[in-house]
């Protein structure tokens, strides 16, 4: 009994990392309908800053952020402003086929630059240190931040988008890009904006994942998949269904982990198209699709 | 009586060329040594792959990031026809075919649910599950992959040299059957809704263009031609594993990059875009992960500033039609002083 309480939980906890994957993924499809191929490729970008950051600067993960987040912020606004807002238009194809060019250049880019060798983040003590949830349930103190963090960053964006002046930016583009230029938004801008908040988010996510595991420059793919996946399964538009898909993807995985280390991945996929097949609109849309 | 003309005096000329090419490179056995051979073959499954793909996503909308999913299975389906039932490597070739088009009707009916670029990732997703099954099946060597016995390949020609031919023209005529059945649609009834279809779908469905059927039946045909393309490229390599069956890099990004680059929704774009690639490859490749980097760059830019390719710059300054595609109503005199 413990050991699936504890099976569960691990999966509930990786699944905070699934739905920060996946909120980036969300943000920029809601406000200019946007699919980034490219998306894992730039948390992968994100863990490679941060190794930057730490060995350069000698800062630790978690205070490194103050660092990866503008950083990340920065390239979005840039990659926005200089390529992506050209591919927006009626056609799907050009955004498409642009980002999935991106994802080549990042993969490869960093393969020129830091090698295939695996790499880690590491935390020091924190990442070891667990303590006892429930009698025979055990929980590490860096997932139980982790998740806390996606907790966070979901509830920040929530209150960004409903709140602020911004988030009323973003959600009259979404609504109808032509009818909120003729109010004086810059929607170029809006955009830009939107895919800084998106890799501040990746920046988050690429730094907990680093210090989690090891990384190199070819799982960005996997990343996007995941991030997808938990999007799909929260329903489409809703980012607290991404904590949610995140975290049903997370167990879904945990569970077919135990069963065999080959089928973790496999576990995580056949939940995802079982939903996609028997509630294809995931559990809390906003959006059709 | 007013007639529709699909030839011009660009696609009589393609015509010819064409002709010649395919008398030339039938006749490849003769006049190419074995590496030329091995290159041309190479070249045709990507003519056929990148065909293919630019029929699902330049004409259908379909755009796909996970047609690796039935080359791996064609290729899978080859040997385990050819391992574990003895069937003919080449006739397992064409059952690999009409067995993806069944594969492909439940695959449809989960990712269909899914739009636009949404609909890329989820044929993605079902390209990582084909991969991690296939990696779970041991008689096929699992996730290190396995080679074609020796006896199998043996048993296929009497010596090496009439293999490496019989395979050189399999290649060569799958290309020219896909390309083939390719135009035999497009002139079709079917392939006039299609063209409606990759003009503007919204235009289409209104004229009474079942645009959900259109779309079903091209996805199930290309499955099935990129399945037996698949089964080939792997009775060519002579050893499969799930890396290499299921690569996103081999068997979509550089088959986008070719039709992007020779231009996307017309038959002729992956012609040329085949032969730029082969070109860049040949001198690039020493490169290793930069010359990948650099076909990421280009393709940006060409979808940037010619979106429609390097085909569609002629095709449009030119009026060029390599074949004879394209409908042009013909009116009698009579009908034209109405």
């Amino acid at each position: 009994m413990t050991l699936w309480l504890n099976i569960i939980l691990q999966g509930v906890l990786i699944g905070g990392l699934y739905a920060m994957f996946a909120a980036g993924l969300s943000l920029i499809f809601g406000v200019m309908r946007l699919v980034n191929i490219a998306h894992g490729d730039l948390i992968v970008l994100a863990a490679y800053v941060a190794l930057m950051v730490t060995t350069g600067l000698g800062l630790d993960p978690l205070t490194s952020l103050v660092l990866v987040v503008p950083a990340m912020a920065l390239i979005g606004y840039a990659l926005q402003r200089g390529l992506l807002n050209r591919t927006l238009g009626d056609d799907l194809l050009p955004p498409l086929l642009v980002t999935f060019g991106l994802s080549i250049i990042i993969q490869n880019g960093l393969l020129e630059l830091f090698t295939a060798d695996s790499r880690k983040l590491q935390a020091g003590t924190l990442e070891v240190l667990t303590f006892q949830a429930l009698p025979g349930v055990w929980v590490g103190a860096l997932p139980l931040i982790q998740f806390a963090v996606a907790v966070v960053v979901i509830a920040g964006l929530q209150i960004l988008f409903y709140k602020t002046a911004l988030g009323r930016a973003f959600r009259a583009t979404s609504d109808d890009q032509a009818v909120a230029q003729l109010m004086g938004l810059d929607t170029r801008h809006v955009f830009a904006m939107a895919m800084s908040l998106s890799l501040a988010v990746v920046a988050i996510a690429g730094v907990f994942l680093a210090v989690r595991a090891n990384f190199d420059p070819s799982i960005g793919p996997a990343r996007l998949i995941f991030g997808f996946e938990a999007v799909i399964i929260g329903g489409l538009g809703s980012l607290w269904g991404t904590l949610i898909g995140g975290v049903i993807l997370g167990v879904s995985q945990a569970i077919g982990a135990q069963i065999d280390p080959g089928w973790q991945l496999l576990a995580g996929h056949i939940a995802f198209l079982v939903i996609l097949a028997l509630r294809p609109q995931g559990f809390f849309p906003k959006v059709s699709h | 009586m007013s007639t529709v003309q699909h030839a011009t005096r660009s696609s009589h000329i393609g015509i010819a060329i064409i002709a010649i090419g395919f008398v030339v490179l039938t006749a490849a056995p003769a006049w190419g040594d074995r590496n030329t051979l091995r290159l041309l073959a190479e070249l045709f499954t990507y003519l056929a792959l990148a065909s293919l793909w630019n029929l699902l996503a330049g004409y259908a909308g379909l755009v796909s990031v996970g047609q690796q999913a039935f080359v791996g299975f064609g290729g899978y389906l080859l040997f385990a026809l050819a391992m574990l039932a003895g069937v003919h490597p080449i006739a397992a070739i064409f059952i690999a075919g009409p067995v993806a088009a069944l594969l492909a009707v439940p695959v449809a009916a989960l990712i269909f649910r899914l739009r636009g670029a949404y609909f890329a990732i989820g044929t993605w997703v079902v390209a990582e599950v084909f991969r991690l099954l296939a990696s779970q099946i041991s008689a096929l060597g699992g996730g290190s992959g396995i080679s074609l016995p020796a006896a199998v390949v043996i048993a296929m020609a009497p010596t090496r040299q009439i293999r490496e031919f019989e395979i050189y023209w399999l290649a060569l005529g799958l290309a020219v059957m896909v390309l083939a059945a390719i135009v035999v649609l497009l002139r079709s009834r079917h392939g006039l809704a299609l063209t409606a279809l990759r003009d503007n779908e919204l235009a289409a469905q209104s004229n009474g263009i079942d645009v959900g059927r259109i779309k079903l039946i091209v996805y199930v045909l290309v499955a099935a031609g990129t399945a037996m393309v698949g089964a080939l490229i792997f009775l060519m390599k002579l050893r499969i594993s799930p890396d290499t069956a299921f690569s996103v890099n081999d068997w979509t990004a550089f088959v986008i990059f070719i039709v992007v680059v020779g231009g996307i929704g017309r038959v002729e774009g992956p012609v040329i875009g085949t032969v730029i690639f082969f070109v860049m490859r040949q001198t690039l490749a020493d490169l290793g992960s930069l010359y990948l980097l650099i076909m990421g760059a280009v393709a940006i830019v060409v979808m940037l500033a010619a979106p429609k390719g390097l085909w569609g710059l002629l095709a449009d300054r030119f009026g060029w039609q390599a074949l004879p595609l394209q409908r042009r109503l013909v009116l009698e005199p009579k009908e034209k002083r109405l």
